[in-house]
């Protein structure tokens, strides 16, 4: 599958009773790749993550995706099963609050047992071993394994969200603002733990942040989102060092200097 | 010795009899009769013919007296009759511009062509407990203008959809799904939502309908108009091939005038809300309306973060026949169930406590 | 004004109007060619209260025919009130056969639990359903558990049952307890206890559940795999009592537990009657016409 990019965006547009909110997006993403889409609230940024994460469908434009067993896919086009069965099993989706992503009322292993289980795993002991082997690798105490996320803080819930996502291997994972709501320390933790996970697991990531610190850490390419249109784009560190576009260098000159 | 309770079948036979004992009550008491209570009671009849879905006051009437007055267990009674009755065909759709009217108000204009006609309504008056009706006396009957069925009460809807400042009311398209003898599916159009609402409890709507006042969903309805009267109902039976009026009927219907929609592209217009029922019962119409608005929330491309806007949550629990007999079901012995969690809570316990004197034990130990 | 003698000869065969047991027996066709399976259909009221088992009536009613034999039973037993209540309507409105003897019954409509005598080919069980829904306490949203059904995603309910285990040790669900019908659906059993579900699997008759409220009709044909889910090191089983029935001394059954007095002395009886009074000997026959 190394010829065709994982994901393929062209001329994604999205309109919201008469206002656009993502115009002609266009873009590929390649097995390995972090990419970035990074602009203020209002961009159209996480429009444009719900349609190419099939959570809505484009007025005009196409989503492709690479899939692991049937060649490449319309996203749109799937029958919401297959559509369904995707978002479960070859991607991921780490939601800003981790409650969205998340039971709320089952315990941490159940949460991230639950893709396993969902695609037959029927020994209690061994899912309970790997969601205990997850809750450490996202860095949450093991005696917590059957606690409820109600119980756990927002940096915690927000590990479990990831740890939910990435026991079932995927090749995809979606990114909304992952430390978004969260303690600077926190989230500097979590970026730790995100771009480890990122690199061992080899994963392929689109990730909407308004944070160029954390596009910085975690991307290796970015586009630069204003009024729903992609107005830069290039390797994440040219971008953010060399901006071209004047709304570009406006966003990198208002970062504070720590 | 233990023995087991048995005669089942004449305690049921007893408590029948006991049943119909009290429902006659004192002998010594006149005995209540259809009549009396289709007359005088009316709009309990009312209530028990629109959410029995039958339209006969003589059958609601008999239905509100061997029911000792419950009208929910009234509405059942009406129900389960009405499943054995042979259905012969669909009414041509009601046409309420036809009605003649008792009472016709509007809340949107001060006057309206035809005029405010006040008609029969508690609205306007003092909730003081009338001594005088704790005895029979004569009563002067009411001096009436004559029944001009030529005149004419134009709809306040249709003169604001003319200027185009109120959202046209939807074409009827085809043969709607009948709730009665269809399931509900979910989701679910309007015309089967309004199916449901009109024969859904009163009560229930009630509290929706209010909570959307509150805040819950607010829609700042106002009352474009409530009518009530009778219309006539007509049918096109198959030999004929041509509509012929086979009753008259009393309902009561109103139109509700709801937050405006639109943006910046398409011009606002105001959007409606419907309630329909079978005799005099406008705070059942107007609740209907409310919550038939709330429930377009989704049509309306509005947010829908209340109770009333839950269209599963509002239809799947309307139903007061369906309600009562779930609730009340719990009545029914439920021992092998209740005896399979005994079962499991006293093994659970065991292994607590278990746990827990191991711990002491160790504690103790160390 | 109707007059009641003249309304009971106005009623049709077993109360329904052709039309409507035609409406349901396609139900029931659909419900039996695809098992476990939630047929909707357009259940009427009935005589007696959602509740009170006017699924399961409906059912019944659509079948039954002047040359069957009518058993009912709600928690086991033949004479509770509703048992009573739903065999005499049946008695009056079809004119059919009644017993309270499981081997004689062609069909039999219960509540709550599956006879102990081991049914036969050519018998048919009807339950009565209260809530069709297995998903439904995990979901409560009726287009969200249709989908889960289509797609089988079915993580949601496999879940519940590992929480149990996190949180008592054990799957804790006594009652109710969700099965997999024919490998692909899974199935709200009834409210039977755990106890009974071995009987539902492969057995030689018809089951048919029937949720009036709900409006759904699902079946089980014969000889029909149903598994109780569970987990491979934690398997399912039976309830199981140190005691035995106090009357017949079976040790097989599922018993009842009663109270006998004030201090709390306790006796366990079997909770299917004609089952404890076979063993006894007592052969009861109830045939009415």
């Amino acid at each position: 599958m190394t010829d065709a990019p994982l994901l393929q965006a062209r001329d994604v547009t999205k309109h919201f009773a008469g206002r656009v909110a993502c115009r002609e997006v266009t873009f590929e993403l390649w097995p390995g790749e972090v990419l970035g889409i990074v602009g203020e609230s209002g961009s159209g940024k996480t429009t444009l993550l719900n349609c190419l994460a099939g959570r809505m469908t484009p007025d005009a434009g196409s989503v492709a995706y690479a899939s692991a067993s049937s060649g490449v896919v319309d996203i749109h086009g799937l029958s919401e099963a297959r559509r369904r069965l995707l978002t479960r099993t070859e991607w991921g989706f780490v939601n800003q609050d981790a409650r969205e992503g998340l039971r709320m009322g089952v315990s941490a292993g159940a949460n991230i047992g639950e893709r396993l289980m969902a695609i037959g795993a029927r020994h209690y002991g061994d899912i309970r071993g790997v969601a205990a082997d997850w809750l450490d690798r996202v860095e949450i105490e093991p005696d917590r394994l059957d606690d409820r996320p109600t119980t756990f803080s927002g940096g915690m819930r927000q590990r479990l969200q990831i740890a939910r996502n990435l026991v079932s291997n995927p090749r995809l994972v979606f990114m909304d603002e992952p430390t978004g709501g969260l303690d600077v320390s926190v989230q500097a933790r979590i970026l730790d733990l995100l771009r480890g996970l990122v690199t061992n697991l080899n994963l392929s990531a689109v990730l909407v942040t308004h944070d160029l610190g954390v596009a910085r850490l975690l991307t290796h390419r970015l586009m630069v989102m204003q009024g729903g249109r992609v107005v830069e784009d290039g390797l994440t560190d040219q971008v953010l060092d060399d901006p071209r576009h004047a709304y570009t260098q406006m966003l990198v000159s208002s970062i504070l200097p720590v | 010795m233990y023995v087991a309770v048995k005669g089942g079948e004449t305690a049921i036979a007893h408590s029948l009899d006991l049943l119909a004992d009290k429902r006659r009550g004192d002998r010594s008491v006149a005995e209540v009769s259809l009549d009396q209570i289709d007359q005088q009671l009316g709009l309990a009849v009312d209530r028990v013919m629109t959410e029995g879905s039958c339209y006969d006051r003589a059958l609601a009437a008999l239905a509100i007296k061997q029911a000792r007055g419950d009208l929910i267990e009234a509405i059942f009674l009406l129900r389960a009759y009405r499943t054995t009755l042979p259905r012969f065909g669909d009414s041509e759709p009601l046409d309420t511009s036809r009605m003649v009217a008792e009472r016709r108000i509007s809340s949107t204009f001060k006057d309206v062509p035809g005029g405010q006609v006040l008609g029969p309504t508690y609205d306007y008056t003092h909730r003081l407990l009338d001594f005088s009706l704790a005895a029979a006396a004569e009563r002067p009957e009411a001096p009436t203008a004559p029944a001009d069925t030529a005149m004419s009460l134009p709809r306040v809807g249709d003169i604001l959809e003319r200027e185009g400042v109120l959202e046209p009311a939807p074409d009827i398209v085809g043969r709607p799904h009948d709730l009665t003898r269809e399931p509900l599916v979910m989701p679910a159009t309007r015309p089967v939502r309004l199916q449901n609402l009109t024969r859904g409890d009163e009560g229930f709507l009630l509290a929706l309908g209010y909570s959307t006042q509150r805040g819950y969903g607010n829609n700042h309805p106002f009352v474009g108009e409530i009518r009530f009267g009778s219309v006539p109902v007509s049918f096109v039976p198959e030999e004929l091939g041509f509509a012929i009026e086979i009753a008259e009927i009393d309902v009561t219907e109103c139109d509700m005038v709801n937050q405006f929609a639109g943006s910046h592209d398409v011009p606002p217009q105001f959007t409606r809300g419907y309630g329909l029922a079978f005799g005099h019962a406008e705070r059942k119409a107007m609740a209907m309306a409310l919550v038939d608005r709330a429930l377009r929330a989704e049509e309306l491309s509005e947010a829908a973060t209340s109770p009333a806007q839950d269209e599963e949550f509002v239809l799947a629990h309307s139903d007061n026949v369906e309600a009562s007999g779930f609730v009340q079901h719990l009545k029914l012995p439920h021992y092998v169930d209740f005896q399979s969690e005994l079962v499991v809570v006293r093994a659970l316990r065991t292994e607590v406590e278990a746990r827990n004197q191991e711990t002491a034990l160790s504690q103790a130990a160390e | 004004m109707p007059d009641t003698s003249v309304q009971e000869a106005a009623y049709n065969y077993a109360y329904l109007d052709e039309q409507t047991k035609r409406m349901i027996r396609r139900a029931i066709l659909k419900a039996v060619a695809v098992p476990g399976y939630q047929v909707p259909f357009g259940g009427r009221e009935m005589p007696l209260p959602y509740g009170w088992g006017t699924g399961g009536i409906q059912v019944t009613a659509a079948i039954i025919g002047r040359d069957d034999t009518l058993k009912v039973i709600d928690q086991g037993a033949d004479d509770t009130t509703n048992a009573v209540s739903i065999r005499r309507f049946f008695a009056r409105v079809a004119g059919v056969a009644t017993t309270t003897r499981t081997e004689d019954a062609t069909i039999i409509q219960t509540r709550h639990r599956v006879p102990e005598t081991p049914l036969k080919e050519g018998q048919i069980l009807v339950f009565q359903v209260p809530i069709p829904e297995p998903l439904r306490m995990l979901e409560p949203r009726e287009t969200e558990t249709r989908t889960l059904h289509a797609l089988s995603e079915y993580g949601v309910m496999q879940v519940s049952l590992y929480e149990s285990i996190a949180r008592h040790g054990r799957i804790s669900k006594s009652y109710n307890y969700p099965v997999m019908v024919n490998g692909r659906y899974i199935m709200s059993p009834s409210p039977i206890p755990k106890f009974d579900n071995p009987k539902l699997d492969r057995s030689p008759a018809l089951q048919l559940y029937g949720a009036g409220r709900e409006k759904r009709i699902y079946a089980v044909p014969p000889h029909t795999p149903v598994k109780s889910l569970d987990f491979d090191d934690h398997p399912f089983e039976i309830e199981t009592w140190t005691e035995c029935c106090a009357f017949c001394g079976s040790r097989e059954s599922f018993l009842d537990e009663m109270i006998v007095d004030d201090a709390g002395k306790r006796m366990f009886v079997c909770s299917d009657t004609d089952w404890c009074q076979e063993r006894q000997g007592h052969h009861q026959e109830q045939k009415r016409k």
